[in-house]
């Protein structure tokens, strides 16, 4: 290809003015406490933490600091209720409950886009079409087996657990919310949720909404703080599941703490997937799948697609194609509805990144970022390639959660497999080819929860989520995701 | 493996070698661009360059030199009130009409373009093809629209319709040439894909989607594909081919959304009349209702537009 001579330009000419959605329409409080109980509780220690809008520095709102005392009247409410009168419900009841939060998340679902994309960074067009409808999605779909839990374990009589401590991270927050929420009320169950400390927003509006629909007093219970908090929440006595999702790190220490309890768990950690391109496929689709899988919600996602593996035959096209593409990529303003890539979640998770992207030019991989502009507050990274990257690089081996590819090479789908399966994670992958047998055999070879043929980034309440190895235990979604919040009695 | 096949000594490439296209993931980039918001200068600006890249067209069996004059005065006067608008690219009329048009433009600079090669089936012997689009050149026709043979090509025989196009071109003298696929009666995006190739290979200036006689005539995903063959085209040879989507396109929004999807796949270069066209009849009035609404915040009714 003689492209480097017939270059394409993006920059000039007509370009698209701003379009941003309007803040008119939501109330942020100046500031939030525990919703505890069905009700708002300052915390006991009476302290609360900024939460910032990433894309500008600026303070959007203060949360409460919850400490060990305020758990535990997270718990005790949670455990009342349970008691009372969520695990007495008739099932169809409990599910009116929760088709009527799902119903009332669609209404105000402008609301909560626009709130997740000012607390979190993300762009307004994902949080629209994405991040708000999905929550609601998943909602609707667990709200339909409250009633039907017989026949979702034939021949098995199941019980709810009782009470689920939950933490989810900050690349979905509304959406890992749901995903949690959702299941453990189904199967009867009561919790207390924490919500990341950079994305507390909308987390506090679902309390808000929940208290609108109604729901018993203390079946859900949303509590804010750091990891401390979290901590006390793994380890309080009282608390009969744990379902987490966030580091590998955290993860492991979670997984040692639960060491010799009776306490159920599920871990939802990190990944590092392979998107497989073959010669044979649709290339200009797969190099779309490739934009896709990385820069997706600035790549802070658990599943992103951030090594490619491409056949070598068609190296050179696809990253040429890739570089190119990255060139049309919006960079910028996250509630502009044009942008496609906003900014970096938190100043701290911008430091991890560029400390990566130091240590992939340390070691020898060279590094492409497309040519945008980038606002000057706020924490932003371009798209950033690194090609010529060895197996043995930290680049390709650690997960970054940024938009950061690291791209290899393979030369037979055996060498495609062994690559693609050889580091510590496996969530999630991609392949990429015009042939269904060669879709079967990558597979049934890779050792990831999740993968996808053609396609990649697709998420359904009604398909499991979850990883192998370090990614984590246990199934989120669908049927799956049933299972992990009852118990079998029989 | 070649984006879109080597060449052979005859200047046909293997089209067997051509990329293949994903429907489902064309689908979903097209969708993007869709959601796209173009407002207040961008979208002013993206609405006159609408105009200036409109082929205004009458291809009716009923077609008079009456119908064709009045056509071509719209061309040249849009929307008179409404100051500093473009004129259109060019009309778009059948060989007979082509004398009419020539004079009814008189000196200002829309090109006449004109169909030939028995539009819109094509089914006619080579010679005759020939005759008709030198007739049409001598007419005065500054660009043609030929069709491609389908038949032939649905059956593989893709020397044939290489050699016509071919054939075509050189009967077009200094006229530009547009290729038409009839994506309509392609069926699959592989073959649209395939299509473009050969037509690029065989010396078209410009690949058009539709007949505007076949439906689905225009659609974005047919056109993002030919887009997409562009780009590799350009790539390989360093040579820019315009591109004309065709019939099917009458509303200012979907033309907006094309012209997203213009820029996001080949850029700025290739935003002027000289490499985009559409080929529309009734697109000119609603961009008209658009500028209107731009500029005094209601819209007109259509009555306050003539219709030709």
């Amino acid at each position: 290809m003689k492209s480097q001579a017939n270059k394409l330009a993006f920059n000039d000419g007509w370009h698209y003015a701003p379009a941003p959605e309007s803040t008119d329409h939501i109330r942020i409080d100046e500031k939030y406490d525990l919703f505890i109980g069905g009700e708002f509780v300052a915390p006991e220690e009476g302290r609360y933490f900024e939460t910032i809008n990433p894309a500008t520095e600026d303070t959007l709102s203060s949360v409460a600091l919850a400490t060990e005392t305020d758990i535990d009247r997270a718990v005790k409410a949670a455990r009342k209720a349970y008691n009372g009168p969520w695990s007495k419900m008739k099932a169809s009841e409990r599910g009116k409950y929760i088709f009527r939060i799902a119903r009332m998340l669609q209404e105000r679902a402008r609301e909560f886009a626009t709130i997740e994309t000012l607390d979190g960074g993300k762009p307004i067009r994902e949080s629209r079409d994405i991040d708000i409808p999905l929550a609601a999605a998943h909602f609707f779909y667990y709200a339909g087996w409250a009633d039907k839990l017989a026949y979702a374990f034939p021949g098995r009589n199941v019980r709810a657990v009782g009470v689920a401590a939950q933490i989810i991270p900050w690349n979905f927050p509304l959406l890992m919310a749901s995903w949690k929420i959702a299941p453990a009320l189904a199967c009867g169950n009561t919790v207390v949720l924490k919500p990341a400390e950079t994305t507390p927003l909308t987390a506090m509006k679902l309390a808000e909404l929940i208290q609108d629909a109604g729901l018993p007093p203390g079946v859900v219970n949303i509590v804010t703080g750091a990891g401390e908090t979290g901590a006390t929440m793994v380890n309080h006595p009282d608390v009969d599941k744990i379902a987490f999702t966030g580091s590998t790190s955290v993860g492991r220490i979670i997984q040692k703490s639960l060491a010799g309890t009776n306490k159920k768990y599920t871990l939802e950690l990190g990944g590092k997937a392979a998107n497989l391109i073959f010669e044979d496929a649709a290339i200009d689709q797969a190099v779309e799948g490739i934009v896709n899988g990385i820069f997706y919600n600035q790549g802070h996602v658990c599943c992103a697609g951030s090594r490619l593996l491409v056949q070598e035959s068609v190296a050179d096209e696809v990253i040429e194609k890739l570089r190119e593409r990255m060139e049309t990529l919006i960079v910028g303003d996250p509630m502009d509805k044009n942008t496609d890539i906003g900014a970096i979640n938190s100043a701290e998770q911008l430091e991890t990144i560029q400390s990566y992207l130091k240590i992939g030019q340390d070691e020898g991989a060279e590094m492409y970022q497309s040519s945008c502009d980038v606002p000057r507050r706020g924490y932003w990274c371009r798209p950033t390639i690194f090609t010529g990257v060895s197996q043995s690089n930290r680049i390709v081996q650690e997960e970054i959660f940024g938009p950061v590819l690291a791209i290899q090479t393979f030369r037979t789908l055996e060498e495609g497999l062994t690559k693609a399966n050889n580091t510590p994670y496996g969530l999630s992958g991609g392949v990429w080819t015009d042939k269904g047998a060669k879709i079967f055999k990558v597979t049934q070879g890779i050792r990831a929860g999740v993968i996808w043929a053609n396609t990649f980034n697709k998420f359904d309440p009604t398909s499991p989520f979850g990883g192998y190895k370090e990614s984590g235990v246990g199934r989120e979604g669908g049927l799956h995701g049933l299972g992990a919040y009852v118990k079998m009695a029989t | 493996m070649s984006v879109t096949g080597l060449p052979s000594a005859s200047g046909l490439p293997d089209l067997r070698q051509v990329t293949p296209v994903d429907e489902v993931g064309v689908n979903e980039r097209v969708a993007r661009f869709q959601t796209r918001s173009i407002k207040k200068e961008s979208k002013i600006e993206a609405l006159k360059m609408i105009l200036s890249m409109i082929d205004l067209t009458t291809l009716e069996g009923q077609d008079t030199p009456g119908k064709v004059r009045q056509l071509c005065q719209k061309a040249i006067h849009l929307h008179d009130s409404m100051p500093g608008l473009p004129h259109v690219a060019a009309v778009c009329v059948y060989p007979t009409m082509v004398g009419v048009a020539r004079k009814a433009l008189g000196d200002c600079d829309i090109n006449v373009a004109s169909v030939a090669t028995a539009f819109p089936s094509g089914m006619s012997s080579r010679k005759i093809k020939l005759e008709e689009t030198r007739t049409a050149v001598a007419e005065g026709a500054d660009e043609i629209d030929m069709v491609i043979s389908r038949g032939a090509f649905l059956q593989g025989d893709y020397g044939f319709v290489f050699d016509e196009i071919a054939a075509v071109k050189e009967a077009c003298g200094d006229a530009h040439l547009k290729v038409i696929l009839e994506t309509g009666e392609l069926g699959t995006l592989d073959l649209v894909r395939r299509a473009s190739v050969l037509a690029m290979h065989a010396g078209a200036d410009f690949i058009k989607t539709s007949t505007g006689k076949i439906q689905p005539a225009a659609t974005m995903p047919v056109t993002f594909v030919m887009l997409k063959a562009i780009k590799s085209f350009y790539f390989e040879t360093g040579r820019m081919i315009g591109m004309k989507p065709a019939g099917g396109i009458s509303g200012a929004k979907l033309a907006v959304h094309y012209l997203v999807m213009l820029r996001e796949t080949l850029g700025n270069a290739w935003m002027t009349p000289e490499w985009f066209r559409f080929g529309a009849s009734s697109l000119a009035n609603d961009v008209l209702m658009q500028l209107q609404k731009q500029a005094t915040g209601v819209y007109q009714s259509a009555d306050y537009f003539s219709k030709d």
